[in-house]
C-alpha cells in the first residue's frame, strides 16, 4: 500500500524535469530556468572560495610539523611532509586522550542526537495527527522555544544541573541535547504533508492499532523528515561547545570541541607547550565524520529542507 | 583559527562573569573575614593525614603536574592524587567559580595565578592555611610571591613559580643594527626608533594591549593603582606610576613602533624565532617557552635586567602563580599536606625546575647549580643570575583588584582601543578605570567612594 503513495521529493523531481521539455519556447523567461548571470557566477565562485579555502588550509597545514607551520607559507606545503607523524602523535598524545574525546563525542551524538530525533518524531507526529486540548498552547511554546538561542540558556541550565548534582557527568551534555524544538516543529509540518489522514483511517479500519499504524506506515513516509532532523541534531551535537565547556571540568568527559580548545590553550602563558600541529590534525579528524555524514545523507537533507515550502 | 578562539574565550568570559557576578554579590555582604572557620590544628594534623592516606583531586595546567603527583604518591603510597587539567587560566577559573557557586565539584587543591588570588580569597572560596602552621614557610619564598598568596595573617596558598620581569632580547638583531642594550626606558624608546627606521619589518617588541603586561609595567614604574581594604576598593589608574608608564609607552604605540601581533599566537612565536620582535619584557618563566615555541631563535637570545626610569634596578612580577586548598575539600588536612609537599619539597621543586619552571623559593633561587646553568639557547649566558637578581629587585607594595579576572577580560575593550587607534594610553586607562569602578560598585564593593 505504501508503494502507491509517491514521496513528495520524487513527485516534484519528475514534474521539474518534464516542464522545460513541454514548453521549450518559454525557456528564456521561465522562472525555473533563469538565464545564467555573470554577476551571480562571480559571487558564487567567491563564495565557493570563501567556503573552501579554510578547508584547503586545514588539509595543507595538517602535513606540517610545529616548526614548519611557522616557517612556511600558509597555503602551500612546507619543507617536511609530516601528515602521518601528526596523525600518530594526535592519536597517542597524553595516552590517546583524543580517541577518548572522539568516543565521548560519538556517545553524545548517538544518545543525544538519536534521542532528540526519536522524541521530536514522536511528539511532532502526535501533534500533527491527533486533536487534543492544549494543542495550540504547545504550538506557541514550541515556536517560542525555537526563538531562544541555546547559549542564552546555558547558564540557567548549568545552575539547574548543579542543583541536581549532574554537572561533570555525561548526562549534563546528553539531557539538554535531547530537546530540539526545531526538530519537533519540522516533523510536525512534514507529517501534515507526508502522512495523509485518509491513510491512517484506512489502517484503523483494517484493524491496526495506533502504534502499529505509526511504526509500519507513518514512519516510512516520514523517513526524509526524520533524516533531516537527525542531521540537524547530529551537527548541533557534534559542534556543541558552550554547554560542555561550562558543564564539564573533567577532561575525561570532554567532547572533541572542548578538548581541541584545551590543546590550543596550551600555548598560552608560563610553561606553555604549543602543539598547533596536533590541534590542526585534530581539527581535520574532527570534521571528517561530519563531511561523510553530509555526503551520505544529503539527498534526504535537501528534500527535508524544502518540506512545507510548497503546498502539495 | 585565532579569531574563533577569541570568540570562544569571549563567550567563556561572558559566562564566567555572569556566574561570578552572582557569587560575588551573594558574598560581598559578609565581608572578607574568612578565618573564623579555619582549622587550628597545626602541622601535626597535616602529617597525620598524610600517614592515614586518602584521595585528592588536583586541578592544574602546569606541564609538570602529572610527574609531581606520581612522585608524591611514591613518597606517600596511601594517598592517591587525581590530576585534572580543567583548562588554562581563565578557562579553569570559570570552572572553579562555577563549582564554588554550585557548592560542589571543586577540587581539593587548585592552581591559581597570583593576579586571580584576590578574586577567590575575597569570595571566601579558599581555605586559610595559617592554622596548619603554614606561617613557618614564609621565609622559604621571595617576599613578592609570599605577599601574593597571603592577605594580612591569612595564608591562602603556597607560591609555585614566579615571574620577576627581565628584558629578553635578540642579540643577533641588536648586533646587526649596532644597537646597544638599553638600560633606561628612554634608551629603549630610542632603540625602537633606530631599529624600525633601519628595517621597517622589525620591531622593538610586540604589544597589542595585554592586561597582565600593562599591570606589571605599572607595577615596575612604582604605580599602585589598586588598593583594597575589605570591600572598600580604590582605583587610580592615573597615579604617578601609571602615568609614567603610559607616557613612555605612548611614544611607542602612537608612532607604531610596536608590532601589532598578539601574544601567544602562532604569529608571535614565529616573530620571536625570526627576529621580527627584538625584545620582550616579560617574566622569568619565559626561557622554556622560547625554547619550545621559537626553536629558530636558538643562540640569538640573551637576557638583561629590565630597563628602568631612573637607572636604578627595579622589576615587577609578571605572571606566575601558586596552589591553594579549596573550602569544598572534604579532607583539608590531606590537601594541605599535598600542597606543602608540592611547593615546599626539594623532590617536587626539582621536577618543576627540570621542565623549565622558574622557582619562587629562595633556596633554589640562590643555589649554585641553578645560578650557574648555561643554556645553549641563550648562547651559554648564565641567565639565571640575571633573573634571580630581578627577583630581588621587585618593587614592593603592589596589589591586584579583588575582581582582577573580570578586569583583565575587559582590558581589550578599553585600553585595547588606544592600542588599536594608536592614541593616548592615558585615555584608555581612564576608560578602563571607569568600567572597573562601575562593575565593582555593581558587585557590592565600595569603589572610589
Amino acid at each position: 500500500m505504501t508503494a502507491t503513495v509517491p514521496t513528495p521529493d520524487t513527485r516534484r523531481t519528475t514534474r521539474d524535469a518534464s516542464k522545460p521539455a513541454r514548453r521549450p519556447a518559454l525557456a528564456r523567461t521561465n522562472p525555473l530556468r533563469p538565464r545564467s548571470s555573470k554577476v551571480l557566477l562571480v559571487v558564487m565562485v567567491l563564495y565557493a572560495l570563501y567556503t573552501l579555502v579554510p578547508l584547503v588550509w586545514l588539509v595543507i597545514n595538517a602535513t606540517k610539523t610545529q616548526g614548519g607551520l611557522f616557517s612556511s607559507f600558509g597555503l602551500w606545503f612546507g619543507p617536511d611532509f609530516a601528515l602521518w607523524q601528526n596523525l600518530v602523535d594526535t592519536l597517542t598524545y597524553r595516552d590517546g586522550i583524543f580517541l577518548r574525546w572522539f568516543g565521548n563525542t560519538l556517545l553524545y551524538v548517538v544518545v543525544g542526537a538519536g534521542g532528540a530525533t526519536l522524541l521530536a518524531t514522536l511528539a511532532g507526529y502526535g501533534l500533527a495527527k491527533y486533536r487534543f486540548p492544549g494543542r495550540r498552547a504547545v504550538f506557541a511554546i514550541v515556536l517560542g522555544a525555537i526563538a531562544v538561542p541555546g547559549t542564552a540558556l546555558a547558564v540557567p541550565t548549568f545552575l539547574l544541573f548543579s542543583e541536581l548534582g549532574l554537572t561533570n557527568t555525561p548526562w549534563a551534555v546528553i539531557i539538554p541535547s535531547l530537546v530540539t524544538p526545531f526538530g519537533l516543529y519540522l516533523i510536525w509540518v512534514y507529517t501534515e504533508d507526508a502522512v495523509p489522514t485518509e491513510l491512517l483511517e484506512a489502517a484503523r479500519m483494517d484493524g491496526a492499532g495506533e502504534f502499529r499504524a505509526f511504526f509500519t506506515i507513518s514512519i516510512r513516509l516520514l523517513v526524509p523528515g526524520i533524516v533531516t532532523v537527525l542531521l540537524f541534531a547530529v551537527v548541533a551535537t557534534w559542534n556543541n561547545y558552550f554547554l560542555p565547556l561550562i558543564m564539564l571540568s573533567d577532561p575525561a568527559w570532554y567532547p572533541l570541541t572542548v578538548g581541541l580548545n584545551q590543546w590550543a590553550a596550551q600555548s598560552i602563558g608560563a610553561g606553555s607547550q604549543p602543539i598547533y600541529n596536533l590541534v590542526i590534525m585534530g581539527s581535520l579528524l574532527t570534521i571528517i565524520p561530519i563531511i561523510v555524514a553530509f555526503l551520505l545523507l544529503q539527498r534526504f537533507w535537501q528534500s527535508g529542507l524544502s518540506a512545507g515550502s510548497v503546498k502539495q | 583559527m585565532t579569531h574563533s578562539a577569541h570568540a570562544r574565550r569571549f563567550a567563556a568570559i561572558a559566562a564566567m562573569t555572569a556566574i561570578a557576578g552572582i557569587a560575588l554579590a551573594g558574598c560581598a555582604g559578609s565581608g572578607s573575614g574568612g578565618s573564623s572557620d579555619a582549622p587550628q590544628d597545626g602541622f601535626g594534623a597535616v602529617e597525620a593525614a598524610l600517614e592515614k592516606g586518602g584521595e585528592l583531586t588536583y586541578w592544574s595546567w602546569t606541564p609538570q603536574a602529572e610527574e609531581q603527583a606520581a612522585a608524591f604518591e611514591k613518597a606517600y603510597p596511601k594517598v592517591k592524587v587525581n590530576v585534572v587539567n580543567a583548562g588554562t587560566g581563565n578557562d579553569e577559573y570559570t570552572k572553579l567559580q562555577n563549582a564554588i557557586k554550585a557548592g560542589s565539584g571543586a577540587p581539593d587543591v587548585v592552581q591559581i595565578e597570583y593576579y586571580a588570588f584576590p578574586q577567590f580569597t575575597l569570595t571566601d572560596s579558599l581555605l586559610d592555611l595559617s592554622g596548619y602552621g603554614f606561617g613557618d614557610f614564609e621565609g622559604d619564598y621571595t617576599a613578592s610571591t609570599w605577599g601574593s598568596v597571603t592577605s594580612g595573617d591569612a595564608i591562602y596558598g603556597l607560591p609555585q613559580d614566579s615571574g620577576p620581569m627581565a628584558m629578553f632580547y635578540n642579540k643577533a638583531v641588536f648586533d646587526q643594527f649596532g644597537i646597544a642594550v638599553p638600560t633606561t626606558w628612554d634608551e629603549y624608546v630610542a632603540a625602537a626608533q633606530t631599529l624600525h627606521a633601519a628595517d621597517p619589518s622589525k620591531y622593538i617588541t610586540a604589544d597589542l594591549g595585554d592586561a597582565g603586561f600593562t599591570t606589571s609595567m605599572i607595577w615596575q614604574a612604582g604605580g599602585q593603582p589598586f588598593q583594597t581594604d575589605g570591600t572598600d576598593v580604590t582605583i587610580d589608574l592615573q597615579d604617578e606610576g601609571s602615568k609614567k608608564w603610559a607616557d613612555t609607552w605612548n611614544t611607542l604605540v602612537e608612532n607604531q613602533l610596536v608590532a601589532p601581533i598578539s601574544a601567544w599566537s602562532d604569529e608571535w612565536f614565529q616573530a620571536l624565532g625570526n627576529g621580527t620582535i627584538a625584545t620582550l619584557a616579560t617574566g622569568a618563566w619565559m626561557p622554556g617557552n622560547l625554547e619550545s615555541g621559537a626553536p629558530d631563535g636558538s643562540g640569538n637570545w640573551r637576557v638583561a635586567p629590565m630597563p628602568t626610569y631612573d637607572g636604578k634596578a627595579a622589576s615587577a612580577e609578571n605572571g606566575g602563580g601558586g596552589q591553594a586548598v579549596t573550602k569544598q575539600s572534604s579532607n583539608p588536612a590531606l590537601a594541605a599536606g599535598f600542597l606543602s609537599w608540592l611547593n615546599n619539597s626539594d623532590d617536587s621543586i626539582d621536577i618543576f625546575l627540570q621542565s623549565g619552571g622558574f622557582p619562587s623559593t629562595t633556596k633554589q633561587l640562590g643555589s649554585d647549580e641553578f645560578l650557574s646553568a648555561e643554556p645553549e639557547y641563550f648562547g651559554g649566558q648564565k641567565i639565571n643570575e640575571v633573573l634571580a637578581a630581578a627577583a630581588d629587585s621587585v618593587v614592593t607594595g603592589w596589589k591586584y583588584l579583588p575582581f582582577q579576572v573580570y578586569g583583565n577580560s575587559i582590558f581589550g575593550d578599553t585600553v585595547g582601543q588606544s592600542y588599536e587607534n594608536h592614541s593616548d594610553l592615558n585615555k584608555g586607562l581612564t576608560t578602563w578605570q571607569d568600567a572597573l569602578v562601575e562593575y565593582g560598585n555593581a558587585q557590592g564593593f565600595t569603589v572610589n567612594k
